[in-house]
């Protein structure tokens, strides 16, 4: 044995996995500032996703499509229960609300021109509809939210649709809020509130509580707009078989359910990470309330949350969703985050791909901002140009895996055409276990 | 006049026939008999007719309102004159919850009693409440005046922004970050004008003014314990 202290074989150092530096780092953060994280985004923690189904695709027992020759349906009609107008969609993939406020001016309306140039629609957020996303919309879908910033008959019935939001996916069971450095004068102005205050957005609606109510509510809707336009009625992802059999006993005709991936512009790091299911674990317990109903197919599932690819869409659809929603893709499309501004990412702390301090209003892509300078990096042509080559791409993939699976309109993938890849992914889903005929969780223990 | 008996004739007709009224029409005078507590009597309206409704009405009577002026001769479920923009819905009896909940204009006339969160979330609406109003009542309330002549319940104004709150009675308990004010001379006036457009009998100098002591505007952690 070696008398010299270096020479004697020491145990490595060994950082806590429940002490991590990321955990610990926020503990130095909060002790510091005595305030919570709040920041933009959906849930970053890694859980059972689309990535964990696959497809079988047709062989001898089934008949694949010719890709470019032989058709492939993609378009989707919302609200045939009891709208007189129900909106057709030329692709199963609409934008998710965002706000005026949340987003730049020239954000929205390059949204407003991606969806329309790709023959889908865009939804207004919590901060009313600005001329920009209207104007540059062909089809509009107008939110209806708790705090009712901005909220009018005028812009009800310009609308193509109502989306009455009862909670997101980011944070089933809270409100929102838009830090003051965010609310300017036009933004104030819209929202009624004092410049340059916190702006809070309420968590429950001010004039209705649970679904008796909200059904006299839709009723009040459809009167205001002469039953032209599709209600639908949006949740976060938390009790989804029951919220989705209520918000049809309300009266929906569109149910948006929106897993724990989908992003918001500004809340609690907590509430984004610990509170909500994770978008694969709802679309079969919604759907399974369609189908005792009798509803599946005449109230339409929209499904959001971490839908990123073509190969996601046609994941939820085959799960038995009629259309997707896309945000955080759809603002990655724009440019947000992107690897370009990394010095200013770099500047604000961070790095490209991480930036979620959406709320501060410093975002050196320009879309979630409302500093005239930054607002003006984005141009709202070629970024919307952008966003409907991306739609295009998806639409175009979620095709080929549908005619893989000999299916003539992307609403016939069906969940016999998938298997999963972990146990967790194969019960959430309720798809078998690659290689095997074992559903977990179809049986009771 | 015309009449719009809901005996014979569906909500969908009586709104579809007043929501057509817009503001060149020579039927400016409506009268709706047999409401029988329907609910979204008259809402949605978009021009300068009066409506009568002669009873009660269900939810969201007058709900949107621009222009019109709804009158009720009895009482009126929750949520009347919600997210009213402009015109007057008056109400002979008591009113239910949320009433004038995220109304941006015209101004809401109760001449009896309101219930719990009268003015909840109000964006430019005037009230004013003959009798009492319930707890919670402005809640978040964002601009606008809200006038009571009878006693207000607990939490008034809780979480309140820039509406100016009267009140001639007690107030149980004030809400989070709601102060009593000085009432100045402006405020005097904006009282006896509102007094006067409700057929109020009450004088200015007998109120008391609170509003938002704009201490939560801005999160602070010091201010835990007040959300």
């Amino acid at each position: 044995m070696s008398d010299n202290p270096v020479d004697v074989p020491r145990t490595a150092p060994q950082k806590s996995a429940t002490f991590s530096d990321a955990i610990n780092a926020e503990i130095r953060r909060a002790a510091a500032t005595g305030i919570y994280d709040i920041r933009g985004g959906g849930a970053k923690r890694k859980v059972p996703h689309f990535d964990d189904l696959l497809f079988l695709g047709a062989s001898m027992s089934r008949y694949p499509l010719e890709g470019y020759r032989e058709k492939c349906e993609t378009k989707v009609v919302l609200g045939t229960r009891h709208a007189k107008k129900p909106i057709e969609l030329d692709i199963p993939i609409t934008i998710a609300g965002m706000s005026f406020g949340a987003l730049s001016g020239p954000a929205k309306e390059a949204l407003g021109r991606g969806a329309t140039a790709a023959g889908t629609s865009t939804t207004t957020g919590d901060g009313g509809m600005t001329e920009e996303e209207r104007g540059h919309s062909d089809k509009l879908v107008y939110q209806y939210l708790p705090s009712r910033y901005g909220m009018n008959p005028d812009d009800l019935r310009r609308a193509d649709a109502i989306e009455i939001v009862v909670g997101q996916g980011a944070k089933p069971g809270g409100g929102g809020m838009l830090l003051g450095q965010k609310i300017t004068d036009r933004v104030a102005e819209m929202r009624n509130l004092p410049k340059g205050i916190d702006q809070r957005s309420a968590c429950r609606h001010p004039d209705w509580t649970g679904p008796d109510d909200l059904e006299i509510k839709i009723l009040e809707l459809r009167e205001i707009t002469n039953w032209e336009k599709p209600i639908y009625i949006k949740v976060g992802g938390a009790r989804p078989y029951f919220d989705t059999t209520l918000a049809i006993k309300a009266g929906a005709d569109v149910v948006v359910l929106d897993g724990m991936q989908g992003g918001t512009a500004a809340t609690q790091d907590v509430f984004i990470e610990h509170v909500g299911q994770p978008t694969l674990a709802c679309i079969r317990p919604a759907v399974q309330a369609l189908q005792d109903l009798g509803m599946h197919r005449e109230v339409q599932l929209v499904v959001s949350g971490g839908i990123r690819t073509g190969a996601d869409v046609a994941k939820a659809l085959a799960l038995g969703a009629d259309a997707v929603a896309i945000g955080t893709a759809a603002l990655i499309a724009l440019g947000d985050n992107n690897p370009r501004w990394e010095a200013e990412y770099n500047e604000l702390g961070t790095t490209a791909g991480a930036y979620d301090d959406w709320h501060e209003g410093r975002d050196p892509a320009g879309i979630t901002t409302q500093d005239p300078d930054l607002m003006a990096r984005l141009d709202p042509v070629s970024a919307g140009r952008c966003l409907s080559n991306y739609l295009k791409v998806m639409t175009l993939e979620a095709q080929t895996i549908a005619r893989a699976c000999g299916k003539n309109h992307v609403h016939n993938l069906e969940p016999e055409d998938l298997c999963a890849l972990t146990v967790e992914a194969a019960a959430m889903s309720g798809v078998p276990l690659a290689g095997t005929d074992w559903v977990p969780g179809r049986e009771r223990y | 006049m015309q009449t719009l008996d809901m005996a014979e004739v569906t909500l969908r007709e009586v709104n579809s026939k007043l929501q057509a009224q817009k503001a060149s029409t020579n039927q400016q005078t409506w009268e709706i008999v047999n409401p029988r507590g329907s609910h979204a009597i008259a809402c949605g309206l978009d021009g300068p007719i009066e409506v009568t409704v002669l009873g009660s009405t269900g939810y969201y009577c007058g709900g949107m309102n621009k222009d019109a002026t709804v009158h009720i001769m009895g009482s009126a479920g929750p949520g009347v004159a919600e997210n009213m923009m402009s015109g007057k819905v008056v109400i002979e009896g008591d009113a239910s919850q949320y009433a004038g909940a995220t109304g941006n204009g015209g101004l809401l006339v109760i001449k009896g009693n309101a219930s719990s969160r009268c003015g909840i979330s109000m964006k430019g609406i005037d009230i004013v409440v003959h009798g009492n109003i319930g707890h919670m009542s402005a809640f978040m309330a964002q601009s606008g005046n809200l006038v009571v002549l009878g006693n207000a319940g607990d939490a008034l104004g809780d979480s309140l922004y820039e509406a100016r709150l009267f009140v001639r009675g007690e107030v149980k308990s004030l809400g989070a970050d709601c102060i009593e004010k000085e009432m100045r001379p402006e405020h005097l006036a904006i009282l006896a004008d509102l007094l006067s457009q409700a057929d109020a009998d009450a004088r200015p100098e007998e109120f008391r003014r609170y509003g938002s002591a704009r201490q939560l505007y801005n999160f602070n952690i010091d201010n835990a314990s007040a959300y």
